[in-house]
């Protein structure tokens, strides 16, 4: 690919860090907010703690292909 | 059926909250980003159509994969998993790693060395304009019909779980996947691939391991399913010593040469929707990776596919059906598993990213077969047939225009598509109508001098109509189906690995057959094309963990393990 092109490795990581910060805040204010109908496994709070893992990893990918830092 | 859809449409399995629909806006928000992104990147024929041949191995490789992924995988296939066990893996094991790794090794370097656009386009350099014309114009017709299935399973799905209306889905996915290709070409498509490849991981990987939580691991899972179902549900090999013993109604044999050496080959190897994205690789050594690292992945994709198939046979409290049975008795179908266990584990959020990973694998198949469809017409029809010499930026901006155009096909297709009662049934048989018989021709012209370019065409004639002739005989005489797959128990997908099987061999008997009654080229003319005259370059100066047979090496062992684990 040409040097002064975005990676799509950024792009990723733009779309990981933001899913992630959705995700938990949905899961965090579920867990202060428990539903009336709660999924199976709910205790084992899925959303937060997937969309953190989905933030950190699009956080990494965010910094590490950065366009300054690819160009 | 729009009565059908209707009858769906009474009851959706899921409720988005606002979370939900902020994600699945900010995917569309994205892809169209990345395609306007990449506009000003398309100006030649090279870029717009090959995405300038600058891949990397990774990119192309995940790409390759993700081009295949589309709703047929994600859906189709869990639903499969439900109704048929774990034998539906082999459609991602025996039925896909083997013909990769050949593509990898073996067919690769003559596709690449040969600078080709496109398999018909090495069908034009091996043995003339009518193989290629022959081969193009079956396949822009198979793309325009996988492109139908792909919308007509997303809108259905989207009806089902979220009671979207059918229309609107068709037209804003489709009117998406047509800007963002229309803008960027085979590029934006690779991108929005790899990207929607992450969507569909991310999304989907939660349901099999809260499953494995939830039912208590793998071995307690098959307790369960022998309890709800049968013990016979979560063996790989051990029942395909007869027709009767497994719920497929297969043999092995089936399997093996049908689907494993003959349907799986012609897909892996001469379909120019999973090719396209190899040859857009940046060197021969990538372009061998590419595959490679496919194979890894496709490896893995049982985890997020057949595993939600084979756990809502275990610990979903209804038993789903078959589809005329789901609506006739409101019930729900097996084409609604992945979307039931979504909607069994993922709260907000989270059910919002496993929705937008159903979607985009509906517009990764979608952008793969618009852009292949799209290279094929412009190359192999247009220029080669009715405009030969026009500038460059004349074919991309026919390009362009073809994507869109492509795209309004493909809707109309999925109108009709909707007419046909097993999706799954249908695309079997077309790949063996068209892809079989190609694998023949393409692998023989690669692999032996012989071969004339009469032969060529021949061969892949008598093949395709034998194929469609075989299909028309069981579908007037159901009898014959002792004969063309070996057993009157065969079911469906049986018969289309045997109709594969008999039509990749009558192409290859008529090409040999043939070769031996003509003229062969001489061997100048085969430079770059077939093995024993093209110099293919060595990696003698490349580390072990660079070389990509290597690499296959591995993922052939892992595959043998995984193979013997569940047998």
């Amino acid at each position: 690919m040409r040097d002064s092109e975005i990676s799509i490795w950024f792009f990723i990581g733009i779309s990981l860090l933001v899913n992630g910060i959705l995700i938990t805040g949905a899961g965090v204010w579920q867990v202060i907010h428990p539903p009336e109908n709660p999924v199976v496994l709910f205790n084992l709070h899925a959303n937060v703690w997937w969309g953190a893992l989905l933030f950190v990893l699009g956080l990494g990918a965010c910094i590490h292909f950065a366009p300054k830092r690819n160009a | 059926m729009m009565p059908t859809i209707a009858a769906f449409a009474a009851s959706r399995l899921v409720h988005l909250s606002a979370v939900d629909s902020v994600i699945i806006a900010f995917y569309f928000v994205l892809v169209l980003a990345i395609g306007w992104y990449l506009k000003g990147r398309a100006n030649t024929g090279e870029d717009f159509f090959m995405a300038g041949r600058e891949m990397t191995a990774w990119i192309a490789g995940l790409s390759f994969l993700s081009a295949n992924l589309g709703s047929l995988e994600l859906m189709g296939w869990a639903a499969a998993a439900y109704q048929y066990g774990i034998l539906a893996t082999h459609w991602y094991w025996v039925g896909a790693i083997p013909a990769m790794l050949f593509l990898a090794l073996v067919m690769m370097p003559f596709y690449y060395i040969s600078k080709t656009h496109s398999v018909p386009g090495y069908l034009k350099l091996r043995y003339g304009e009518p193989a290629r014309a022959l081969s193009a114009i079956s396949f822009a017709f198979m793309t325009v019909l996988m492109s139908g299935i792909n919308m007509y399973s997303m809108a259905l799905v989207l009806k089902v779980v979220l009671g979207w209306d059918i229309h609107f889905s068709i037209w804003v996915s489709s009117a998406t996947v047509a800007i963002y290709v229309a803008l960027g070409g085979l590029r934006s498509a690779i991108f929005n691939e790899v990207l929607q490849f992450v969507f569909i991981w991310a999304g989907a990987l939660l349901i099999p391991i809260l499953g494995l939580v939830e039912t208590g691991g793998w071995s307690n899972l098959k307790q369960q399913i022998a309890r709800n179902a049968s013990a016979e549900y979560t063996h790989l090999w051990a029942t395909l010593g007869s027709f009767q013993d497994n719920p497929m109604g297969i043999h092995w044999t089936g399997i093996v040469f049908g689907l494993g050496a003959i349907i799986s080959f012609g897909y892996w190897t001469t379909d120019f929707l999973v090719v396209q994205r190899v040859l857009s690789a940046k060197d021969l050594r990538s372009a061998k990776m590419a595959p490679v690292i496919g194979a890894a992945f496709k490896m893995m994709v049982p985890f997020i596919v057949i595993l939600p198939g084979l756990l809502g046979l275990a610990v979903l409290p209804v038993k789903l059906m078959g589809e005329t049975q789901a609506v006739a008795s409101g019930g729900h179908s097996y084409n609604e598993v992945l979307p039931l266990m979504l909607a069994r584990y993922c709260g907000p959020g989270l059910l919002g990213l496993g929705i937008t990973a159903l979607i985009a694998g509906f517009m990764s198949g979608m952008a793969g077969n618009v852009s292949a469809f799209t290279t094929v017409w412009t190359y192999d029809i247009y220029r080669a047939l009715i405009r030969k010499n026009a500038e460059d930026s004349h074919y991309v901006s026919m390009g362009r225009w073809c994507t869109v155009i492509g795209v309004i096909i493909s809707v109309l297709t999925a109108y009709l598509v909707m007419q046909f009662k097993s999706i799954m049934d249908y695309v079997q048989a077309l790949f063996s109508f068209f892809i079989a018989p190609l694998f023949a021709t393409v692998v023989l012209g690669m692999l032996w001098k012989r071969v004339t370019a009469a032969a060529g065409f021949w061969g892949l004639l008598a093949g395709t109509l034998s194929s469609i002739g075989m299909w028309a005989w069981v579908k007037v005489d159901p009898s014959a189906l002792r004969y063309v797959a070996l057993s009157p128990y065969a079911r469906d997908m049986a018969e289309n690995m045997y109709r594969a099987l008999w039509s990749c061999l009558i192409c290859a008997l008529v090409t040999v057959v043939v070769s031996y009654m003509t003229e062969p080229k001489p061997e100048h003319e085969l430079r770059g094309l077939v093995y024993g005259a093209t110099d293919i370059p060595h990696e003698v100066h490349v580390s072990l963990f660079h070389r990509p047979a290597f690499w296959a090496a591995v993922v052939s062992v892992v595959f043998v393990i995984v193979n013997i684990l569940v047998w």
